[in-house]
């Protein structure tokens, strides 16, 4: 879990005798160093671990019975159904996207790419309550194609489609932006040789690229579920408040909390928070395998040039 | 280095990429923002000021500014703690510590919501203690400022992380030798160099927390000129079915934040320039 080394080859100090009184004087005194991590672990357990604490502790208080039962509950099943199903639509939707956006980007050279990098971006920037106003603008009975579909029995907004919408904006970016840098680093030097040796494009991607990426592949999709599932504000906008038809288990767990139903509230939040610590973890993980990865594939080019 | 080769001939699958990518961009993301400035510029002009001169509305800017500043300004001083701290201290639990600075991140905002509601309500963990101080820590612009900087707190941990990894440490070292105290070394070589990190860390939060919603309206409260921040006026706006209203709103929020934006992408060039380092 520790965080990956990411000195970059720096070379060492070449007086690292005489670098010792030095060392010492670059160093913070002792006092001051305990003063800064008491500070720093007195913050995040006050700011972030006790809220975390208090969801598991506030869902389980209660027993095991009631804990079961306001999750079996029908409005309950009904709101983590909907949430599955935005992130089954959302999830590979957004993938594919991120694939093809970073490939588009980082294998071409041509004008206004920088633009278009900024503008996949965008949605990182948008408060989600705005993200949702858009779609209303789009798809409400008076919006642009609102009126349209409507006269087809087609309803987007307090409906389904609105909620997968909503999410399809808010996890835009994140596999797309996990892929570009890292793309952008590896260059397309095996792409290359895979096509002089015959290969098709698709062969190409299949078995060159994507074994190279697909740490990162993995990193993006994960950190998009975690929000496809967990996104309250865009998706309060545009869904109705009929209980148990849109409802996503935050709006779920919102209606609840309003109506002081705070055991059924924590029950359904501590699902979400489990699956905010899992998330974290793989992070964690992945972060260390990337990290390492990517270090080899730099080793390895370092030793092409230099042999 | 591959310039010749890629000017006589290009790695298949331009075509499909790029236009898979511009036209799920323009579905998803371009026409609905089009449709929010489409909507916001067809209204009169003087509509469109009358609108935002509302009381309701400039209370709910006030408190949005002020509330997400403060927050920054916190979360830039305890978020350079921790990056100090994560980066070059060892400690047990540290790693344990790194990852959590992630959570903000990884947790829905409406479970972070009721649950900092939980805790500092007049009857939670803390509000209990507080309130009888004279504190009251929710249903309050105090409430809105906590939400805030629990939510921008990973932005100015992460931003300065990498920065204070590759603080040049020979620099240091050869202000030590020259004589400087810690203390000198610390602000003539070692703050100098984290400042466009720390100006970067500070406008991320700052940004986040002008469109969060989740997290703060549980602890909000959400009284009208009083603890009503912009994005829950926004929905307000839209349940009375005044779309015109709200898009006023949202129109003034996104256009600022991004300014701010903007911004920093300046900032961070011109650091990027000046340490002689290539743009991404």
């Amino acid at each position: 879990m520790n965080q990956p080394a990411i000195t970059k080859n720096k070379s060492k100090s070449p007086a690292t005798a005489t670098a010792k009184s030095v060392a010492m004087s670059v160093s913070d005194p002792t006092w001051v160093r305990w003063l800064l991590i008491g500070t720093t672990i007195g913050f995040m357990a006050l700011l972030l671990l006790l809220p975390l604490g208090v969801i598991f502790w506030e869902a389980l208080r209660r027993g095991a019975k009631v804990y079961v039962a306001a999750l079996t509950e029908r409005n309950a099943l009904n709101a983590i159904k909907m949430t599955l199903l935005a992130a089954i639509i959302a999830v590979p939707l957004n993938t594919l996207f991120g694939l093809a956006a970073a490939w588009a980007t980082t294998k071409y050279q041509y004008r206004g790419k920088s633009l278009l990098i900024s503008l996949i971006d965008l949605p990182f920037a948008v408060s989600p309550i705005i993200a949702g106003l858009m779609y209303v603008l789009v798809f409400g009975l008076q919006g642009w194609l609102g009126p349209f579909l409507n006269s087809y029995g087609i309803q987007v907004i307090f409906a389904v489609p609105g909620v997968v919408l909503a999410t399809l904006f808010v996890t835009f970016p994140f596999v797309a932006r996990e892929l570009i840098p890292l793309m952008q680093e590896q260059g397309s030097e095996e792409e290359w040789a895979a096509i002089s040796l015959g290969a098709s494009g698709w062969q190409t991607f299949w078995r060159v690229t994507l074994p190279n990426i697909k740490w990162g592949v993995l990193y993006g999709v994960l950190l998009c579920n975690a929000r496809a599932m967990g996104e309250f504000g865009a998706v309060s906008v545009v869904s109705s408040n009929i209980r148990g038809r849109t409802n996503t288990i935050p709006l779920q767990i919102d209606a609840l909390y309003n109506e002081y139903n705070t055991a059924a509230a924590f029950a359904l939040a501590s699902i979400l928070a489990f699956l905010g610590v899992v998330t974290l973890c793989a992070k964690s993980l992945l972060e260390y395998r990337i990290e390492s990865s990517r270090r080899r594939v730099n080793h390895s080019k370092e030793a092409e040039t230099e042999s | 280095m591959r310039a010749k080769r890629s000017k006589t001939k290009s790695l298949p699958g331009f075509g499909i990429t790029f236009g898979f990518t511009l036209f799920y961009l323009a579905l998803i993301v371009l026409i609905p923002m089009a449709a929010l400035f489409w909507k916001s510029l067809s209204m009169d002009f003087k509509e469109f000021l009358a609108t935002l001169a509302n009381p309701r509305v400039q209370a709910s800017f006030r408190l949005t500014f002020g509330a997400s500043l403060v927050a920054a300004v916190v979360n830039l001083i305890f978020g350079a703690i921790a990056a100090w701290s994560l980066t070059r201290y060892q400690f047990p639990g540290k790693g344990l510590l790194n990852a959590l600075v992630d959570l903000p991140f990884a947790m829905p905002t409406a479970v972070s919501g009721i649950a900092l509601m939980t805790i500092f309500s007049p009857t939670g963990l803390l509000g209990s203690w507080l309130f009888p101080l004279g504190i009251k820590t929710s249903i309050s612009p105090l409430g809105v400022v906590i939400a805030l900087v629990f939510i921008g707190f990973p932005f100015v941990v992460r931003t300065l992380q990498p920065a204070i990894e590759d603080l040049d440490r020979e620099a240091e070292m050869a202000a030590a030798s020259l004589g400087a105290s810690r203390w000198q070394t610390f602000y003539r070589v070692t703050v100098p160099s984290l400042l466009p990190a720390a100006v970067t860390g500070f406008t991320l939060a700052f940004a986040r927390a002008l469109g969060e919603y989740g997290s703060v309206v549980f602890i909000a409260g959400n009284l009208p000129m009083k603890t009503e921040i912009a994005s829950l006026l926004i929905i307000s706006r839209i349940d009375e079915n005044d779309i015109a209203g709200a898009s006023a709103v949202a129109m003034v929020l996104l256009v600022l934040t991004l300014v701010i934006l903007l911004l920093i992408q300046g900032v961070q060039w011109l650091a990027n320039r000046r340490t002689g380092r290539e743009t991404g």
